[in-house]
């Protein structure tokens, strides 16, 4: 029988909670900057580009630890935000979720900016002689049009952020219940004797949960594809 | 009424126009690549002269020793694109009202159902533009530039993209609206046969410069 215990079930939900938090907050902040790197020319664009895509090249552990000196309770970042909001984010699912955030931000934003650019820009101006403000075309014609390119960003983020280990590990720690996700699990029962069969199960988890976020963020690739082409 | 003077350098080519439209169709002649597109873009907003004035009914679009420059979005010009241009996500009924939603105006059932009666659409409503036929969607974007109510329709060579049958399908829709609205259009076109059918009045465009009206019995005659 397939039976999960109460403390795996604990890890499931919580990276399923982190990884949507971390993906629902990220993406306002990723079409902003997808939007930017498709459309604007300005000063410092190589550099907001490599910014962030070095989460993808980095070792994650470096992510983490960059992250821990930034955002800890020490750091300049991380005393700003405890100070003044009273958001802790050091050993606290919070945290986990800033961490699994910035790693699956790059691959988002990648999705986001290649559905921006593939728009026809004609189309906007159209909608600039039918009356339509700047602000009111990204919302009518932009957005709209990118949306299965946004929600497959989405996706990915979300599906990144489930897998994330390194740099969550490194920055909030291992803590059943508050910052132990499914694969934080999988690696302290594969380091205690007989917690093969529990990883085993966590292993096969994971595998479902990634395979139905790669399936769905193929599925909007398609959409996006009969959008153009009428049905 | 309309009035345009104004001057751009587009590459090594410098375009300059002068010329004013009243209401009737005024139609842009020229040969291709003598910068017809480039006016009427310059008129809805899209591009910015160097220089010179574009004036609608006394009120300054874009003056450049005003500094005046009007974005499209508040110009109130209907512009039909050679290419149609319509919305792929949205449905005909959708594209038809998107005008009148961004303008902030009220619903008017009555105008909407005697544009769409006029250019024949009205079994299309429901439809998407990628299942239209060419023909179809010309006649559809040209009832969207009409439902904004604009106080100018510009008309970049809309029959371009279509063959022969499909440009006889609509040249009538054109006539009746030339006849029925009092509404200006400048209509680009390199075919004098259109021309012929539809202008009320000519100003030609030769190497970039576009000077005064012509009288519409000069065009060569050429059949299609």
């Amino acid at each position: 029988m397939f039976t999960l215990t109460q403390e795996e079930w604990t890890a499931i939900q919580l990276s399923l909670w982190i990884a949507s938090i971390a993906t629902v907050v990220a993406a306002p902040l990723g079409i902003a900057i997808a939007w930017l790197l498709a459309r604007k020319k300005f000063w410092g664009k190589a550099l907001l580009d490599g910014v962030v895509h070095l989460p993808l090249v980095l070792p994650p552990v470096v992510t983490g630890y960059l992250l821990l000196i930034s955002f800890g309770r020490r750091g300049p970042i991380g005393a700003f935000l405890y100070e003044t909001f009273g958001i802790v984010f050091s050993f606290r699912w919070t945290g986990a979720a800033l961490a699994c955030g910035v790693m699956g931000f790059p691959l988002m934003v990648r999705a986001m900016r290649l559905s921006i650019e593939a728009i026809d820009r004609k189309l906007e101006a159209a909608a600039s002689t039918l009356g339509a403000s700047p602000l009111r075309i990204f919302f009518t014609v932009t957005l709209p049009l990118a949306l299965p390119g946004v929600i497959a960003g989405m996706v990915l983020c979300f599906a990144k952020a489930l897998g994330e280990f390194g740099a969550t590990i490194t920055f909030v720690s291992n803590i059943p219940g508050e910052t132990q996700t499914i694969s934080a699990a999988i690696y302290s029962y594969t380091n205690v004797p007989g917690g093969d069969a529990a990883a085993g199960r966590l292993v096969l988890v994971a595998i479902v949960l990634s395979l139905a976020a790669l399936i769905i963020s193929e599925w909007f690739s398609r959409r996006a594809g009969m959008r153009y082409h009428g049905e | 009424m309309l009035r345009v003077d104004v001057e751009k350098r587009l590459g090594d080519f410098s375009l300059s126009a002068d010329f004013a439209a009243e209401r009737g169709i005024t139609a842009l002649y020229g040969p291709s690549g003598s910068g017809k597109t480039s006016v009427v873009n310059m008129i809805a907003g899209l591009v910015t002269p160097d220089r010179g004035i574009i004036t609608l009914d006394g009120v300054a679009l874009f003056d450049s020793t005003q500094r005046v420059n009007v974005p499209p979005h508040k110009r109130g010009i209907g512009y039909v694109f050679q290419d149609g241009r319509l919305f792929p996500h949205m449905n005909v009924r959708a594209n038809l009202d998107y005008g009148r939603r961004m303008s902030g105006k009220p619903v008017d059932d009555a105008r909407f159902k005697n544009v769409i009666g006029l250019l024949g659409i009205d079994h299309l409503l429901d439809r998407r533009p990628g299942s239209l036929s060419g023909g179809e969607r010309q006649r559809i974007a040209i009832g969207r530039a009409l439902l904004m109510q604009p106080r100018l329709l510009l008309l970049d060579e809309p029959l371009a993209s279509l063959d022969t049958a499909r440009k006889a399908e609509i040249i009538p829709y054109l006539e009746r609206l030339r006849d029925e609205f009092a509404l200006p259009m400048i209509y680009v076109s390199h075919s004098p046969e259109e021309i012929r059918r539809l202008a009320t009045r000519v100003v030609r465009l030769d190497n970039g410069r576009a000077e005064g009206v012509s009288d519409i019995l000069a065009l060569p005659t050429v059949t299609l």
